[in-house]
């Protein structure tokens, strides 16, 4: 079994639909609206690179690493590391987004695994997820994101 | 999710200390959190149905344990609706005070 002491697992439950949710994640032009960032693929297709770029004129690339699962609205996992250490695999931690209608509502659940205990990934995701999550709720009931 | 649930369940010392356990080491078993916590498993139990019925908790099964995790996210929401508000408020009256003494 996984040791589970450096892993997260965040809920949020926003009223909108399972697409929404993926399309917010998946979406440059929506995910820059919440997240200060953007998170660019070619199709989101398992195997696929994907990167985490700054919504900024400098476009810098935070985040790197791969799509390992594809299955939309439901499911999204995806590999993850800062860029610049993405030449060692150890550094390289796992973000699974699931989606589930629930009623009027969306229970999306961030599982984020495999992260080296006492990181600076870990340190910065524990800071960082609770309020991407808050702020993607707020664009998606309000339409309008946190400052992040 | 409805904030008189975040803030009912953080109205008890005994369920502040479980997330305190959980934000010192996050994914603990029932059996780990009841581990010097001077209440029975029973109530260990209870609070922490009331802690997940509020979303400050979530629970993963793996295998055979339910591992339970912190989950901050209803914080921030309750930090945005209250407390952020508050603060602009300081900051403008703060701010209103200095116009006023720099023009005397």
């Amino acid at each position: 079994m996984t040791d589970m002491s450096a892993s997260f697992v965040y809920v949020t439950y926003i009223r909108t639909t399972p697409d929404k949710v993926f399309e917010a994640i998946t979406r440059p032009e929506i995910a820059c609206r919440y997240w200060g960032h953007e998170n660019i693929s070619d199709d989101w297709q398992p195997g696929s690179e994907w990167r985490h770029v700054r919504t900024n004129p400098a476009r810098s690339v935070d985040l790197v690493g791969k799509v390992l699962e594809s299955d939309p609205p439901r499911r999204l996992v995806l590999s993850w590391a800062n860029e610049s250490q993405q030449d060692d695999p150890a550094q390289f931690s796992r973000v699974i987004f699931d989606i589930d209608q629930q009623d009027r509502m969306v229970r999306l659940t961030v599982t984020h695994e495999d992260l080296q205990p006492g990181s600076g990934m870990l340190k910065g995701i524990t800071e960082g997820w609770p309020l991407v999550l808050s702020s993607m709720k707020s664009l998606l009931e309000t339409g309008q994101g946190m400052d992040l | 999710m409805d904030d008189d649930k975040v803030f009912k369940a953080l109205a008890d010392p005994g369920r502040r200390r479980l997330l305190d356990r959980l934000c010192e080491q996050n994914g603990q078993t029932l059996g780990q959190l009841c581990d010097r916590m001077e209440m029975t498993r029973q109530s260990v139990t209870q609070h922490l149905g009331i802690l997940e019925d509020a979303n400050l908790i979530s629970t993963v099964r793996r295998g055979r344990e339910k591992l339970h995790f912190i989950n901050p996210v209803p914080l921030y929401e309750v930090y945005g609706r209250w407390i952020r508000k508050f603060e602009e408020g300081r900051l403008g009256l703060l701010s209103d005070l200095r116009q006023q003494l720099e023009r005397e």
